[in-house]
């Protein structure tokens, strides 16, 4: 870890680590920022696991060019979507009884009928558990170095620090036990800045702002993980410069009569009136946006790595999405 | 809103107005995938309710970021109901209530009601593993959302009570809460874990203890035979209040589908939420729950797709502004215009697809536009309102 004389050596760049957490508000982006991120360093060469925290498909959704139907949803045994990318869904149980198998040599018990049973009981009674072989599982993944990165598309903001969190509300709560027995080294992997980062995806809207700063703020306090990289989503485009902006409001002030009449015979005021409403949307929505994403900056280390990736018009999820949003995010976080 | 225009291509689908979906109706769920406005169309919904209909209507929040209180001009809202001062124009005796769920102060609640006496519910709330279940972990927030609208239903208040749900991982997890709860006090399990350590059960615990062996064997070398302990005891508490809260979580699940009861699910027109939304709707149906209306959240202005003003931006964008349209400075901004008209219109296309897939399988399709700004104040709050239950 980092010892207070010398001075921290810099971090790792992005791609360059082990196991980054893609997290935000619902409904930012996550998951196609965190396939991104996969797909990008697969293409230098990486061998990536991309784990989809909440199983709905979203992300494998993002790293499917067509054919899904014929490979099924992603399972809890990742399988290869992209060359040298795998994917897998987390699942709590399966993830207890695969460590159940392996760290306790029980191998009788996986036959056991009232297994899930117990999963069920230890899951729902015991707080933490099921944050803890979540996240449990990521980190052995990690530890196993069976691959160069892996990608986590995490639940929503709240709920990761949570998981996060796990490791020590398990070491609270639990005075002995195979299970406490495993928190260090998960901690390790999680703490350490080198290995694992945080990846917060946000909009430049006030909710997910407010949820992001709220999630920085927790990860310095309460849990000790690196914020590698705030990713800033759906940027929308600039319609005008400043300059042409109050042009704009001067030339359409009228409703758009005058400028029907300057574009000539045939303009009807009603072709003329929509170009202005979806401009004056467009006009509208940069300007809420703008001191949102001023108070993110405001907000952020100075040392933060902060990638900016623009809205893409019909955009639907899919490998084509993500390839665009890789390249925005290499230029962005240089790679 | 159905435009004319749409409303003409989907003439052959009855579409009702959110006044029906709303008639008659004692709680509205809403739901829908994160981001999509679920928290701020609750409250624009309660907002022209009470507007519409008057009575009291009280609109309770999950979200723990608090942004019904930010819509609501509040600096906060906790769990105690709180009126909101409405302007002038609303029918004589309406009253506007909103409500910021507490988790950890509900669960208190709760407890406070089904001990058998003080000393238990005493012995409950400070201990540890209750505190962690209720505050650290998020499954809590299902159950006791719930639970807190059926409390409020119960407590004849209000005439109407519009509930945002808790982001789950999935939108309907929470409708299984109740049923999860009741499962949860009334396994097996929980009686084995907590069978050794009953009073006065020594016998019985003996042989409780052997038949549940295996488990143990397993339980305890995961967790440990202390913690395992401390959770015996913890439960062995809370089973005191086993009937009361299978009763409870009964009575919960069955005013999901009291006929006075409706669901609203809540969408934009992006890919992700839609496919959520449709799933919602199919789920809905599938446990015979009322589907009252359809919300579409941000969507374009209507007049985005009139194809004279496309076809004006093509022209404009292939041949450049005509010379006789003004200066270089004003020329440029009108190829601007058409620019970024274009791309809205390509939007609003998509939309257009999304909407008539939906229109076919809705009775209740309503469309609030895009709002650039945020909804800070009532005022604000009410025009949202005007587009979901219009005048």
């Amino acid at each position: 870890m980092v010892q207070s004389s010398p001075p921290p050596p810099p971090l790792r760049g992005l791609l360059d680590r082990q196991l980054l957490i893609v997290t935000g508000k619902g409904g930012v982006g996550k998951s196609t920022v965190a396939a991104s991120l996969a797909w990008a360093a697969t293409r230098q060469g990486k061998r990536v696991l991309a784990c989809e925290f909440d199983a709905k498909g979203d992300l494998d959704a993002c790293l499917m060019g067509s054919g899904r139907a014929i490979s099924g949803p992603p399972k809890f045994t990742p399988s290869e979507r992209q060359p040298r990318l795998f994917v897998m869904s987390m699942d709590p149980e399966e993830s207890l009884k695969e460590y159940l198998r392996v760290s306790l040599k029980l191998p009788l018990v996986t036959r056991v009928g009232f297994l899930s049973g117990v999963f069920d009981f230890v899951a729902n009674a015991a707080p933490g558990v099921r944050e803890i072989v979540t996240i449990g599982k990521v980190a052995y993944e990690v530890r196993e170095a069976a691959w160069d990165l892996v990608v986590v598309d995490a639940t929503s903001t709240g709920h990761v620090v949570s998981q996060l969190d796990a490791p020590n509300a398990i070491n609270d709560l639990v005075g002995a036990g195979l299970i406490r027995g495993q928190t260090a080294w998960i901690r390790d992997i999680l703490e350490d800045h080198q290995r694992t980062g945080v990846v917060a995806v946000t909009t430049a809207e006030e909710m997910p702002v407010a949820e992001t700063i709220e999630l920085i703020a927790q990860l310095h306090e309460r849990v000790k993980v690196d914020l590698a990289a705030v990713v800033v989503n759906r940027v929308l485009p600039e319609p005008f410069t400043r300059d042409d902006e109050e042009l704009f409001d001067t030339m359409c002030a009228d409703g758009g009569a005058t400028l029907a009449k300057k574009l000539g015979a045939g303009v009807t005021i009603g072709a003329v009136h929509a170009i202005i409403a979806s401009n004056r949307l467009a006009v509208g929505l940069r300007r809420s946006r703008e001191p949102h994403l001023q108070e993110l900056l405001a907000s952020l280390d100075p040392g933060v790595a902060t990638a900016f990736v623009p809205a893409l018009t019909e955009a639907t999820p899919g490998l084509a999405t993500t390839t665009a949003v890789a390249e925005y995010l290499g230029d962005e976080l240089g790679w | 809103m159905v435009t004319a225009g749409r409303a003409k291509r989907t003439k052959a689908v009855p579409v009702a107005s959110m006044a029906q979906a709303v008639a008659g109706r004692g709680v509205i769920i809403c739901c829908g995938s994160g981001g999509v406005g679920k928290t701020t169309t609750a409250a624009a919904l309660a907002v022209a309710a009470v507007h519409h209909q008057g009575g009291r209507v009280l609109v309770l929040t999950i979200d723990p970021a608090r942004r019904l209180a930010t819509a609501l001009g509040m600096e906060s809202v906790g769990n105690a109901e709180t009126r909101v001062m409405l302007g002038k124009g609303m029918p004589a005796g309406a009253e506007l209530w909103v409500a910021m769920l507490d988790t950890s102060a509900s669960w208190d609640d709760l407890v406070t009601r089904h001990a058998p006496d003080a000393a238990t519910a005493q012995r409950i709330l400070v201990n540890p593993l209750y505190r962690n279940i209720t505050q650290r972990f998020v499954q809590s927030h299902d159950y006791i959302a719930l639970e807190r609208l059926y409390e409020l239903e119960r407590s004849g208040r209000y005439d109407l009570i519009i509930i945002d749900t808790p982001p789950s991982r999935h939108a309907l997890d929470f409708l299984d809460a109740p049923a999860r709860m009741a499962d949860f006090f009334s396994s097996a399990l929980l009686r084995w874990i907590t069978l050794p350590y009953r009073v006065g059960g020594e016998r019985a615990g003996r042989l409780g203890y052997l038949a549940a062996k295996p488990f143990y064997q397993v339980a305890d070398r995961i967790l440990g035979s202390q913690f395992l302990k401390d959770i015996a005891e913890f439960f062995l508490l809370f089973q005191s209040m086993y009937e009361g809260f299978v009763d409870r979580s009964n009575a919960v699940a069955a005013l999901l589908h009291d006929e006075r009861t409706t669901f609203a699910v809540i969408t934009t027109t992006e890919p992700a939420p839609l496919h959520e939304a449709e799933f919602l709707l199919a789920e809905l149906a599938k446990r015979k729950l009322r589907r009252g209306a359809l919300v579409l959240n941000r969507v374009l202005p209507a007049e985005i797709a009139d194809p004279a003003a496309v076809a004006l931006a093509r022209r404009i964008e292939a041949q450049g502004a005509p010379k006789s349209s003004g200066t270089v400075a004003q020329r440029r901004v009108i190829e601007a215009m058409a620019r970024t008209h274009l791309r809205f219109a390509a939007l609003a296309e998509h939309e257009a697809t999304a909407r008539r897939r939906l229109a076919a399988d809705t009775e209740v399709l309503v469309a609030i536009a895009e709002q650039p700004g945020d909804i800070t104040d009532l005022a604000s709050l009410a025009r949202l309102g005007d587009m979901l239950w219009p005048q």
